[in-house]
């Protein structure tokens, strides 16, 4: 990947995330930055290869923390995000809460 | 075995999958109608790039990741499933140091490698691990304040210089370690242990209601920090995603500070309390007047419309569930209920949705500040559990409160208030609520919980 073409994804990128942001109702601020959250969480791949590509003692251990870290971001940020919006139910759908149910 | 130019090819073209993934997902999560999908298309995103990544070529050490992934996601699944809804903010914090510090555990590794990297790599590479271990010191600093683990806010005269003068050694370390001049395994160590302590000392400052805007801010900078990491790697899945994070999390940070009436300046280089509480408003007057949970149920199962104020008090008394049987019963009898949120309602904006959730509440009767303001002169009754500072008058009509400007709900207008409280002290932020002494507000004094019961038994007995 040459330069120029980086700083392209980079900018393509920088309005996506702005535009899919941008109309977000406050009721979802919680689980979207938690959604966001996870989606960092790729940073597991470079982990992955960081740690794949040490030598040393020193570079395995930082590289095995990272992986380790990056896993807890990826698989942590999956689970409270999807626990999260599964609550989310409108009055109308079929798993909603019935009037009277506890 | 294919060969290594066709491998290189399937992993460039799932990486495309799963940014692509990710954007669905991320944009799914912006509605509540498809939110629940979305986390599925990202999570999907996420185990294609990952399984994808062990064919990657020329890795080495496989036992060792595998063991690594295990242990972080064991450990994050069962945290994750088991934390409460209340203490959603802090485990958000710690995932997202997490990602932060895996980040600058990228860089460490290419930087004590010691090779020549070329310098716009070796820039990224630097700028990616300052950012990365400030993500990360800082939100297990914030983790630990809203955890309740760290109990003060650590301010001292020239703490804004002392914050200067380290991010300048950051800088300064960085640069000369980006120039390779010195690039020994004790000069890197040391950039790392000042970028760390950068990442404390910035966020030791600020006080706990402020942390929800420090932790998005965060969460944009690990964005930003595995973005640049993706340039050291060549690596488009986490350049996009990283950018993708950096700018959506930039943006509802600035959401979220604006909700709160802060600014993002405001936040990180003033504390709050240092202008608010005592210095307070003219003295209120008039009479809080006591009110039995008898007549409240049989004012609000003849009403109309019914509107609820929750605030956090409701989820600390665990009512939320008791508040739902309640609404529930009203909308029985014909009474249209409504939920209005303040964005700073539970501990950061959109978290008091999630609580209702929890309870069972669907969203379409829970209605935010711009859309529910203009109902409350059509509501005959406005029942404010558990939330105080945002229903404050105040706020609109007295300059020298330290609230004033701070957008509020207008339960004010509503025809009758009625406020559960515990006791008649003064808000959060130590400031005397107006709403109190109105002629048209009434005060059911007790526990959340408990009070919300007597409410659903007098609706019953009607």
């Amino acid at each position: 990947m040459t330069g120029i073409v980086a700083l392209y994804i980079f900018m393509l990128a920088a309005f996506t995330g702005y535009e899919v942001i941008s109309r977000v109702p406050v009721i979802l601020h919680t689980p979207l930055m938690s959604g966001s959250n996870f989606v960092h969480g790729i940073v597991l791949v470079g982990a992955m290869v960081a740690l794949g590509n040490a030598q040393s003692e020193l570079e395995k251990t930082i590289g095995f923390i990272g992986v380790l870290l990056a896993a807890g971001n990826a698989v942590g940020g999956y689970a409270v995000t999807e626990r999260m919006l599964e609550m989310f139910k409108s009055s109308g759908s079929k798993g909603g809460p019935k009037k009277g149910a506890h | 075995m294919p060969s290594a130019l066709d491998r290189e090819l399937v992993i460039q073209a799932s990486y495309l999958v799963t940014a692509f993934l990710f954007i669905v997902g991320l944009k799914r999560m912006s509605s509540p109608v498809s939110a629940r999908s979305g986390i599925l298309w990202a999570g999907a995103g996420m185990a294609l790039a990952t399984a994808i990544t062990f064919i990657y070529p020329g890795l080495s050490n496989y036992p060792l990741i595998i063991i690594a992934i295990i242990i972080g996601g064991v450990i994050a699944w069962v945290s994750g499933r088991r934390v409460a809804m209340t203490d959603m903010p802090q485990m958000i914090a710690l995932y997202n140091g997490m990602g932060g510090g895996a980040a600058a555990a990228i860089a460490a590794v290419e930087l004590y490698r010691g090779e020549h990297l070329p310098l716009p790599i070796a820039i990224l590479a630097v700028i990616g691990g300052l950012i990365g271990a400030i993500s990360f010191s800082g939100s297990l600093i914030a983790f630990g304040k809203l955890q309740g683990l760290i109990k003060r806010s650590f301010r001292f005269g020239g703490q804004q210089i002392l914050n200067m003068l380290i991010l300048l050694a950051a800088l300064i370390l960085g640069a000369l370690l980006a120039h390779g001049i010195y690039s020994s395994t004790g000069f890197v160590t040391a950039f790392f242990v000042v970028a760390l302590v950068l990442g404390l000392s910035m966020t030791m400052p600020i006080g706990g209601a402020d942390m929800p805007v420090v932790i998005s801010l965060y969460n944009a900078l690990t964005g930003l920090a595995v973005a640049f990491e993706g340039f050291v790697l060549g690596n488009a899945a986490m350049i996009i995603a990283g950018t993708v994070v950096g700018s959506a999390g930039t943006l509802l940070t600035q959401l979220m500070a604006r909700a709160m009436n802060r600014s993002l300046g405001n936040v990180l280089f003033s504390g709050f309390g240092d202008t608010g509480g005592a210095a307070a408003s003219g003295a209120v007057t008039g009479s809080m007047k006591p009110i039995e949970a008898a007549d409240v149920g049989v004012m609000m199962a003849f009403s109309q419309k019914v509107i609820i104020v929750p605030g956090y008090g409701m989820a600390v008394a665990q009512a939320q569930h008791k508040v739902w049987e309640l609404c529930q019963l009203l909308i029985d009898r014909g009474v249209t209920v409504r939920f209005a949120i303040h964005p700073v309602a539970g501990r950061m904006p959109g978290h008091m949705n999630v609580l209702l959730a929890e309870a069972g509440v669907p969203y379409d009767l829970i209605a935010d500040l711009d859309e529910i303001n203009a109902e409350f002169e059509t509501a005959d009754v406005a029942l404010i559990i558990g939330a105080n500072d945002v229903v404050n008058p105040v706020a609109r009509n007295d300059k020298s409160s330290p609230i004033y400007g701070m957008p509020i709900l207008n339960a004010d207008k509503a025809k009758n208030v009625i406020v559960i409280k515990r006791g008649q002290g003064a808000g959060f932020s130590g400031i005397e609520n107006a709403l109190f002494y109105l002629d048209n507000t009434r005060m059911l004094y007790g526990d959340g919980q408990a009070a919300v019961s007597q409410l659903i038994q007098a609706v019953k007995a009607v």
